[in-house]
């Protein structure tokens, strides 16, 4: 059955639906990661967006529920060229169409995403409907679609417990990747995960080692709330860590400023650079927004990470504190695990402090 | 870091002639490597005995030795030029052994110089079998449990350790020759023999055999401070079992999920970064599919095949980065080359498939064994690369010119179902077509699965075909299902033909096709980064993608920077065959780079990834497509050329001249009807009846019963071969009836649309000659002259230039002849003509009005840029006007010799007697002050070990047994041991000469042995085998031959060869008495 996007320019690109029916407004995103669509699926930190796959061929290995990253799609709707109707691996159990249609996921095919792809570009990100009548569309409507406090939206509501280790984390999730849990309970962890709303109090009253920001979607400064409470923790100096949304913050909490990506980064292969050894890293990205290089204070932060393509920030490094965050995903899932070590470093600073 | 300043001169080993195993894809790495090195300002000295080759021209590189590549010369180059530094990683297994043996032994340190890339500690680690064994326990990598051993003894004891099956994997080998599965003991005892014999150490790997298991590659690159990426995934459609080079192979891998390809990419890096590679690395997986276990198979420490095809189907320069990074630069200080604003230091993204599909030799070699193994057999490759698995393969089969538009093929309809699936257990090179079949015969994914082990997403596209093509003679199809069908890859031919039972269809297809609202292509860019970035890679593939659906042909911006002069089309000559070469991508090239100087936007069409041509800048634009008749058509369509060049990319160029002429295409050179004329044999009989030019007498035929007239009518011998030929395929000297029977049963076995020749077989001296003519003047670059008389390819002949025995007069009747040819064809541009001189006459064999294969090597021994030459006046320059004259050039002051080179051993079954049919891979030059050093040089190039001792064996056919005597005594002469059969032996002793009678396979006397023994325990130095019958593998001077060829015995089977070798023998020179020639100084 046709289906079609219509960009808030109002550009028009005619496919086929598939996944659950309906229509949808969301903000359009791709992401040129080749593998791991079922991580990018259950990525919260997608939330309020519709994400397009350069890589034509998606579903090829099927659905295998223990690789996803969140117990939700974060998603509003999945733009692909191919969906593959008979994936084949030995863990999979079901394909992509009959996955979104029971989660609800609007999906979009046989369209020209190459095309999409450079238009948003050289455009920069969009809003667009996807819909199966597109006389009814509205441009100043798409247009004007926001996700409202999608953090909120997606944090846990009731703080839990993960894992039974030596180190205590109280980490604020933000719509987090399950991974980034499972690398620290498998680095002897006890992670408290708390919703975003979580006051300076109840992140005390569990006497943490050491503080984690996770990922999350949306735009940092929407955050207010979140930024208040980490920059009351700041002075206790407590081992922090963060990660992309949670670097954000981290860096507003001290006055740094944020600013939004043409496109974004979004992907297995982005090259960062490593103040320490100088080295290149490939990393895996999901972002939409980075802290502003130049608002950077110096004598506060460095640079930990760069983007060689870029040059944008990818990471810093608190001078006075023990504290460090990344703009990309150590944790991978999807893409590359090469920057695992940086939890290690995490893990390394809670020991310290505990000495 | 930046680059090592130090380096100012550096010497480049080639990997030699192509072999199988060993391809275009060293050429391509090699001038990647020159380029870059060139880039840097640093001085270039280039070894390489394979004149073929666009790294070997003048400009690449400040001084080029196109010499043997033996340890001994190599050395005294380096003595005579005194490089600083060696690369080593960018010329194959060849350069590779040469750079570790000037390591080992010491060379290198006590000249002072440094070996560039990675040390010889880490490829002794990668190369090594037990090192690299222990290297990967040591990291915590599997392998494959398997054991190094030196003995057969220790073969068996281990391989019952573990249970059979087991592969036996030589080391140091190329290809993987002599190795093999193992599926007993017995077979185990012939396989690890050989596997040890091959081994230049003498050492092979037993391992457990996990055929079954997906294979898996990575590409990956690392650099000196341990930045590492991985440049890509590549995923066989075949499984572990078959040779990755004779595997279909798609990238990036689509099975995996993110789990499994992390498990494996981060294994890749660990592995690399383990054998502290510096540069390029290629590491090969096999991957349980019901599991996470995985093993490593091995790790090329080096740029290969792979990294050719990783290159060219990511965009990211390999060669060029893993060069750079030898003179010291860290990959994020690398611009990358195709979005010029990002670094080397990036993976890659890419959104599109890309398939690779190989060249097999055995439609002309139909005796040969078509299961494929361990042991690579492939010639060349294609890729193609679209959106869809589907379409890339349909267009990876169109290209690769097996005569076939879709994967339901006439081959494998006749057969029984039983057959089929009989034919499917073992691997062979039809595979594909038969599990396709199996499909369309309605048998399972499920049990083709178990049969085949193919992973089941690749069934399941290839379903998706079956079922399309069967709802085209099922229900009357709409124009969504036309479009469905071009997405898929299929042509309006091939649409067309396949809904022949459904008229309806077929003719709305017709319809569609030819109306104003035919779909197009959309053409997308290979840009590394799936459109992230902005890129101004001229390097393009067709999709089909609606208007509606956002269709967008990225290609429309770029014409609008095109030249005023207009745009050429330059159609290169697809994937390396018998026959079809290398020497045509050197032409292309070379037509590319001069249409640019002269101000044109060149295009270029090309489907073969391991080429120079279709390195992404090398023309103006790039199209990674079939040489094809609707996919250069639709390119034409859009890029709207003043002209299309067919004249330089072989027989693939010139078979498309018909198409084009018919849709009005202008053709730049000689045209479609002179190209008719040239190929036509009546209409070239008539030509040279009125030019009273002779030629052998010939009858053309369709049927056995006129072939055997014919033949009868001509008197046999006979000369028998199809029209329309690359490379002599399917050629055969007939002496019988029984003959001609046989060879016209093989060829009716294919649909044939083009008569059978017969001709009158005229033995005499074969003569070559390359000619360029512009309408009025001719230059004739230079004359060839043949050792081997006729009966013998060109191709698999040797070869001497400038011709030794011709008079002047008969020169110049050559040149005189050449000339009325040309201008009875009105050729334009570049012509071949074969000859053959008999007493004083010349006969004309063949005109190709197109470049030949010798165009590489006459072009830089004579000095004159023939392909320049020709396309200039093409484009109507005149001869006179340019500096090289007319008439015959000036002979050199040296005197040039190729050799022909084959790849035998890789090709069991395979009769090595020549003949005809052509059978080499490859070639090398000998360049030398007078014949005897050339031929030398040649002979020791093409690797021939030149003992001069030993034993002889001899046994040859009557027609040859007049002239055997000679032989025979020279040999004896030289103190040689002579053994031969009884009729040989016969006429060999009436002339005194003491031979020693023995039987070829099996001896009857137990104290005489075998010619096989003889073989077998390393006696004999040379045989001289030759047979009125040969090619069925069952024939007993087959067999000798075959196991000759595979213990390395040099086997000669011409006369001419053999004097021309005794030649050597006789002579003073040896590896350290040769002059050493750069040809930039000829």
């Amino acid at each position: 059955m046709n289906k079609y996007l219509i960009l808030e320019n109002g550009q028009i690109f005619k496919g086929e639906g598939f996944g659950a029916p309906g229509d949808v407004i969301a903000e359009i995103v791709f992401t040129t990661a080749m593998t791991g669509y079922l991580e990018t699926l259950t990525d919260k930190s997608y939330t309020g967006q519709a994400i397009v796959q350069t890589f034509p061929l998606i579903g090829n290995y099927g659905i295998i529920p223990e690789d996803a990253e969140s117990e939700m799609i974060g998603a509003s709707a999945y733009i692909v060229r191919e969906w593959c109707d008979h994936p084949s691996n030995f863990r999979s159990k079901r394909d992509l169409d009959t996955y979104l249609k029971k989660r609800g996921i609007v999906g979009l095919y046989k369209i020209d995403t190459r095309a999409l792809t450079r238009v948003l570009r050289e455009h920069g990100t969009m809003n667009g409907l996807i819909t199966d009548t597109p006389s009814k569309a509205n441009l100043e409507m798409i247009k004007a679609y926001k996700c409202e406090n999608p953090v909120h939206l997606v944090s846990t509501k009731e703080m839990y417990v993960e894992g039974n280790g030596k180190y205590k984390v109280a980490l604020f999730d933000f719509g987090m990747k399950e991974n980034i849990c499972r690398c620290l309970t498998n680095r002897d962890c006890t992670v408290y995960v708390f919703p975003d709303t979580a006051t300076k109090e109840d992140i005390l009253s569990v006497n943490p080692d050491g503080i984690f920001l996770s990922n999350g979607p949306g735009d940092p400064i929407d955050n207010k709330g979140a930024i208040e409470v980490i920059k009351e923790l700041i002075p206790l100096k407590y081992p922090t860590m963060g990660i992309c949304l949670g670097h954000q913050l981290l860096a507003l909490a001290h006055g740094f400023e944020t600013m939004k990506l043409k496109y974004g980064h979004r992907g297995s292969n982005q090259p960062v650079r490593y103040s320490e050894d100088s080295c290149t890293y490939i990393s895996s990205q999901n972002h939409g927004y980075a802290v502003v290089n130049e608002s950077v204070d110096n004598t506060v932060a460095t640079p930990l990470f760069i983007n060689v393509n870029d040059g944008t920030n990818e990471g810093l490094k608190y001078i006075n504190e023990p504290c460090f965050s990344v703009q990309f995903h150590p944790e991978a899932c999807a893409g590359p695990r090469d920057t695992n070590f940086l939890f290690d470093s995490f893990v390394e600073m809670m020991e310290v402090k505990n000495a | 870091m930046p680059k090592n300043n130090d380096i100012k001169k550096v010497l480049l080993i080639g990997s030699g002639p192509i072999v199988i195993g060993q391809a275009a894809e060293f050429d391509y790495a090699g001038v990647q490597a020159c380029r870059a090195l060139k880039e840097e300002g640093i001085e270039i000295v280039l070894i390489n005995s394979n004149p073929a080759t666009i790294m070997t021209d003048h400009i690449m590189a400040d001084r080029i030795y196109i010499e043997p590549l033996t340890l001994e010369t190599v050395k005294r180059i380096i003595e005579k030029e005194k490089p600083d530094s060696i690369l080593s990683g960018l010329g194959g297994q060849t350069s590779l052994t040469l750079c570790m043996q000037l390591a080992h032994d010491g060379f290198l340190e006590s000249h002072g110089i440094r070996l560039l890339g990675s040390s010889p500690e880490t490829i002794d680690k990668a190369e090594d079998r037990q090192l690299f064994k222990d290297t990967m326990e040591s990291i915590g990598q599997p392998c494959i449990p398997s054991e190094v051993v030196t003995t057969v003894e220790d073969a068996l004891s281990f391989a019952e350790s573990i249970g059979y099956p087991v592969i036996v994997r030589p080391a140091f080998t190329l290809g993987g020759s002599g190795g093999g599965i193992a599926k007993d003991r017995e077979e185990l005892m012939l396989t690890a023999a050989n596997g040890l014999k091959q081994s230049p150490i003498t050492q092979i790997l037993v391992e457990k055999c996990v055929s079954g298991w997906k294979e898996i590659e990575f590409e990956v690159m690392r650099d000196h401070i341990g930045n590492s990426i991985t440049v890509c995934s590549m995923e066989n459609f075949d499984p572990v079992g078959v040779h990755t080079g004779d595997s279909i192979v798609i990238a990036p891998t689509v099975t995996l999920a993110d789990k499994e390809y992390q498990m494996l990419r981060s294994a890749a890096l660990k592995i690399i970064d383990a054998l502290n590679i510096e540069g390029g690395c290629n590491c090969q997986f096999a991957l349980n599919p019901d599991s996470f276990e995985y093993a490593v198979i091995e790790v090329n420490p080096r740029v290969s095949r792979s990294s050719a095809l990783a290159s060219k189907a990511t965009g990211y320069p390999i060669a060029k980065v893993a060069a750079k990074i030898a003179l010291g630069y860290n990959l994020d200080e690398i611009k990358n080359a195709v979005t010029g604003t990002t670094y080397a230091a990036f993976e890659p993204a890419i959104d599109y498939v890309a398939v690779k599909f190989p060249k097999w030799p055995f439609e002309k070699f139909v005796y040969a064994s078509r299961t494929l193994g361990t042991q690579m057999k492939a010639t060349g490759e294609v890729m193609s690369i679209s959106d869809s698995f589907e379409s890339a393969i349909m267009k990876a089969v169109r290209g690769a010119e097996l005569g076939f538009d879709t994967l339901h093929v006439p081959a494998v309809k006749e057969l029984s179902d039983e057959e089929l699936r009989n034919k499917l257990l073992e691997p062979s090179d039809l595979r594909l077509f038969l599990v396709y079949e199996s499909l369309y015969r309605g048998v399972s994914v499920d049990e083709l699965f178990e049969i085949t082990r193919i992973d089941r997403w690749f069934l399941y596209k290839l379903l998706k075909l079956v079922n399309y093509e069967q709802t085209l003679s099922s229900y009357s199809i709409s124009f969504d299902d036309y479009i469905d069908g071009k997405k898929m890859g299929y042509t309006d031919a091939a649409l067309m033909k396949t809904s022949k039972k459904m008229p309806a269809n077929s003719l709305k297809i017709k319809k569609l096709s030819e109306s104003s609202d035919k779909l197009y292509p959309t053409y997308k860019m290979v840009d590394t980064c799936s459109g992230e970035f902005a890129a101004t890679t001229p390097y393009f593939y067709a999709t089909y993608n609606t208007k509606e659906s956002g269709g967008e042909n990225e290609v429309l911006p770029f014409l609008n920077n095109n030249s005023s002069k207009g745009t050429i089309i330059v159609l290169g000559s697809g994937p390396i065959r018998i026959g079809q070469g290398i020497e045509f991508d050197y032409a292309s090239v070379h037509c590319v780079n001069s249409l640019r100087k002269m101000g044109y936007t060149v295009v270029i069409i090309n489907n073969n990834p391991e080429t120079v041509s279709t390195d992404f800048d090398i023309a103006d634009r790039l199209y990674f497509e079939p040489l094809c008749p609707e996919d250069v058509m639709n390119i034409i369509e859009i890029e709207k050329p003043i002209g299309v060049v067919v004249a330089f990319g072989g027989q693939t160029s010139i078979k498309l001249t018909k198409v084009l002429n018919d849709n009005g295409i202008n053709i730049i050179g000689t045209s479609a009807d002179s190209i008719d004329m040239a190929e036509d044999r009546e209409r070239f009989d008539a030509l040279l009846t009125k030019l009273n030019i002779n030629k052998a007498k010939a009858h053309t035929v369709m049927t056995l019963e006129e072939a055997l007239n014919a033949a009868n009518d001509l008197t046999y011998p006979v000369l028998l071969r199809p029209s329309y030929v690359i490379g002599g395929q399917n050629m055969t000297i007939a002496r019988s009836d029984d003959d001609v029977s046989e060879y016209m049963k093989i060829i009716l076995e294919h649909e044939i649309d083009n008569p059978v020749l017969i001709d009158k077989y005229i033995e005499g001296m074969e003569i070559e000659v390359d000619s360029i003519y512009d309408g009025e003047d001719l230059l004739l670059p230079g004359i060839m002259e043949h050792i081997e008389r006729t009966g013998v390819h060109s191709g698999d002949s040797i070869a001497i230039y400038p011709a030794q025995d011709l008079t002047k007069e008969l020169e110049d009747k050559i040149v005189e002849t050449t000339k009325m040819l040309c201008d009875g064809l009105k050729a334009t541009g570049i012509v071949n003509v074969q000859y053959i001189v008999q007493n004083g006459e010349i006969y004309v064999i063949e005109v190709n009005p197109r470049a030949s294969r010798t165009v590489p090597y006459l072009s830089k021994v004579s000095g004159v840029p023939m392909v320049d030459l020709a396309i200039k006046v093409s484009l109507g320059y005149k001869l006179k006007d340019m500096p090289y004259g007319t008439g015959l050039y000036r002979k050199p002051d040296h005197i040039a010799v190729k050799v022909p080179v084959f790849s035998f051993e890789k090709l069991s079954g395979l009769d090595t007697q020549l003949g005809p049919e052509m059978k080499s891979t490859g070639e090398v030059l000998g360049i030398g002050k007078t014949l005897t050093e050339a031929m030398y040089k040649g002979f020791l190039g093409a690797g021939y070990k030149l003992k001069k001792s030993g034993g002889v064996f001899i046994s040859v056919k009557d027609s040859d047994k007049p002239e055997i005597a000679s032989i025979g005594k020279k040999f004896m002469d030289l103190g040689f041991e002579i053994f031969a059969t009884d009729g040989t032996a016969e006429v060999l002793m009436k002339e005194g000469i003491a031979a020693n009678v023995i039987t070829r396979l099996q001896s009857d006397n137990k104290n005489v042995k075998s010619a096989m023994e003889l073989i077998e325990d390393g006696s004999l130095s040379y045989i001289i085998s030759t047979s009125s019958k040969g090619r069925l593998p069952e024939r007993e001077s087959v067999k000798l031959r075959r196991r000759a060829t595979v213990v390395g015995i040099s086997c000669l089977t011409s006369l001419d060869t053999a004097n021309a070798l005794l030649a050597c023998l006789y002579s003073e020179y040896t590896e350290d008495n040769t002059v050493l020639v750069d040809i930039n100084t000829i």
